[in-house]
C-alpha cells in the first residue's frame, strides 16, 4: 500500500496522460467520423467508395500494426513528430472509422421525411446534411459513441506497447520497480474503471438531454 | 438510386456529380502521387528494397507467423466462446449467487485493456509462482478480455429470442437447464452469428499483442524480420496488407450472412 503512495505522482502522471491521449483521439475521431460518413452518404459514387475503402482499411488492421507502421518506419520516408503526437493521430485515425460507422447508422435512422422536407425547402446536400439531418442523426448516436470512448480509453493502452507512458506503462514500470503486482495492477485497472463509470455517467445524462421521442 | 439524402439525380445534379467525381480522383491521384514521392525522396522505393518480398522463404516465414496467429486466435476464440456462454446464462440465472459474480466479471473485464492483462499474465503471474508457457501467456489475457465480450454478444441473443420459447420448453416439463441448452441456445447461437464473427475479427487483431508477449505470431515475426533485413516500412506494410485481406474477408463473411437473416426474417 506505501509503495501505491510512494508513486502516487506516477499513476497521477500515467492517468493524465491516458486522459489527454483519449480526448484528443475522441475529438479527432469525431471530426473524422462525420466528414467519412457524410463521404459515405453522398450521391457521388466516388466519394462512397472512398468513404467505405476508408473504414475498411483502418478497421480490417489491428490498432498496434497502425501505431507500430507509424511510430517506427514512418521516419523512413521522412515523416517524424513526437510519440504522444503520433499516437494521438493514430488513435484518431483509427477510432474515426469506428466512429464514422456509428455515425452513418445514426444517419439512416433519421426518418427519409426529414431529408425530404429539407429538399423541398430547396436546401442543397451539404445545407440539409448539416442543419437538418446530423444534429437529429448525432442526437440518437449518444448512446454508442459513449461506447466507442470507452473503447478508445481502453486502445489509449496500446500506446504502451510503443513506448507512451500512459497508466498501463506507468502501471508495469512502477511494478518492474517495485515488483508488487497485485496493488499495483489491481489500482490501474481500478482507474480505468473509474474512467469508464465517468463516461457511462456522462453518456447517460447527455443521452436524458438529446433525445428526440419520436 | 435515392436514400435520405439525395433522390434521383436529374441531369444538372448528373453534372454536378460528374464534376466532383474528377474532382475527387485528381486530389486521390494527387495524394497518391505526394506518398509515392516522399517514398522515392527517402529511397524507399527502390527495387531491392521490395524484392525480397517476391522471395519464397520471406512469406514461408510469414506464412509461419500467419499460422500462429490462426492458431492463438482459434484457441482464444474457442475459450472466450465458451466461456462466454457460461456468463451468459450467468447473467440469466434466476440465482442471485450466479447473477451477481457473472454481471461482476462482465463489467469489470469490459472496462480494462487488454494490454494490461497481458502484462499481469507477464510480470505479475510469475511473481505467485505461475509462470505459464508463452502461447498461453498471450492466449490467456485475450480470452479473459474477450469472454466479457462474447458474453454480452450471447446474452443479446438470448434476450432477442421470444419468452414463448422457454416457457414452452418449460411447459414440456424439460428442467431450464435443458430447456436453455436444447431450445433456447441454438436458436440464440444462430441469431448472433453475425456478431460472433466480427468478435472474432477483433479477436485475430488483438493477437497482435504477440508483439508485447514476444510470441512469433504475424506482427512478432514481422517485427524481427525488419530488424534482420532493416527494411521497416516495407515489412510492416506488408504485414498490414495480409491482416487487412484476412479480417476483411472474415468481415465480409459476416456482412453476408446478416443480410442473408434479415431476408430470412422478413
Amino acid at each position: 500500500m506505501e509503495i501505491l503512495i510512494e508513486h502516487l505522482g506516477d499513476f497521477g502522471d500515467g492517468l493524465l496522460l491516458t486522459v489527454e491521449l483519449a480526448a484528443l483521439a475522441l475529438v479527432g475521431a469525431l471530426v473524422i467520423g462525420v466528414l467519412v460518413a457524410a463521404l459515405r452518404v453522398s450521391p457521388v459514387p466516388v466519394l462512397r467508395a472512398a468513404g467505405t475503402a476508408y473504414v475498411q482499411i483502418l478497421q480490417n488492421v489491428p490498432l498496434l500494426v497502425w501505431l507500430v507502421l507509424a511510430v517506427f518506419a514512418l521516419p523512413d520516408i521522412g515523416v517524424l513528430a513526437d510519440l504522444f503526437t503520433t499516437s494521438a493521430v493514430v488513435l484518431a485515425l483509427y477510432q474515426g472509422a469506428y466512429m464514422a460507422e456509428a455515425v452513418r447508422s445514426g444517419i439512416n435512422a433519421v426518418p427519409v421525411g426529414q431529408g425530404e422536407a429539407a429538399r423541398a425547402l430547396g436546401l442543397t446536400f451539404s445545407q440539409s446534411l448539416l442543419n437538418v439531418v446530423l444534429p437529429q442523426a448525432l442526437r440518437t448516436v449518444v448512446q454508442p459513441l459513449g461506447t466507442l470512448a470507452i473503447m478508445t480509453i481502453m486502445n489509449t493502452a496500446m500506446a504502451a506497447a510503443v513506448g507512451v507512458v500512459e497508466l498501463t506503462a506507468t502501471a508495469n514500470r512502477v511494478n518492474l520497480a517495485e515488483a508488487q503486482p497485485i496493488w499495483i495492477f489491481v489500482s490501474a485497472g481500478l482507474l480505468y474503471m473509474a474512467l469508464s463509470v465517468v463516461v457511462g455517467l456522462v453518456t447517460g445524462a447527455t443521452e436524458r438531454k438529446a433525445a428526440i421521442l419520436r | 438510386m435515392s436514400s435520405v439524402l439525395f433522390d434521383a439525380p436529374g441531369p444538372r445534379a448528373r453534372r454536378r456529380i460528374q464534376i466532383t467525381t474528377v474532382v475527387a480522383v485528381i486530389a486521390g491521384a494527387a495524394l497518391l502521387w505526394l506518398a509515392l514521392r516522399q517514398f522515392a525522396e527517402n529511397g524507399q522505393l527502390d527495387a531491392d528494397r521490395w524484392a525480397p518480398f517476391g522471395t519464397w522463404p520471406i512469406w514461408r516465414y510469414l506464412a509461419k507467423g500467419l499460422g500462429e496467429t490462426a492458431l492463438a486466435a482459434v484457441a482464444a476464440i474457442a475459450i472466450s466462446i465458451a466461456a462466454g456462454v457460461l456468463l451468459a446464462l450467468g447473467r440469466l440465472s434466476p440465482s442471485r449467487w450466479i447473477r451477481l459474480p457473472s454481471t461482476a466479471y462482465v463489467e469489470v473485464v469490459r472496462t480494462i485493456p487488454a494490454l494490461l492483462l497481458v502484462y499481469v499474465v507477464l510480470f505479475a503471474l510469475p511473481r505467485y509462482g505461475l509462470d505459464l508457457p508463452l502461447f498461453w501467456k498471450l492466449v490467456v489475457p485475450l480470452a479473459v478480455s474477450n469472454a466479457a465480450a462474447f458474453a454480452e454478444v450471447f446474452r443479446a441473443g438470448i434476450r432477442s429470442l421470444e419468452r414463448g420459447q422457454l416457457e414452452a420448453g418449460l411447459s414440456l416439463g424439460l428442467t431450464r437447464g435443458r430447456a436453455m441448452r436444447m431450445i433456447v441456445l441454438p436458436q440464440a447461437a444462430r441469431r448472433v452469428l453475425p456478431s460472433l464473427i466480427s468478435q472474432s475479427v477483433g479477436l485475430v487483431k488483438d493477437t497482435s499483442l504477440g508483439f508485447v508477449v514476444s510470441y512469433a505470431e504475424l506482427l512478432y515475426s514481422g517485427k524481427v524480420l525488419a530488424n534482420y533485413n532493416g527494411l521497416l516500412i516495407q515489412t510492416y506494410l506488408v504485414i498490414a496488407l495480409i491482416y487487412l485481406v484476412i479480417n476483411a474477408v472474415l468481415s465480409k463473411l459476416a456482412r453476408v450472412l446478416e443480410e442473408r437473416d434479415v431476408r430470412s426474417a422478413g
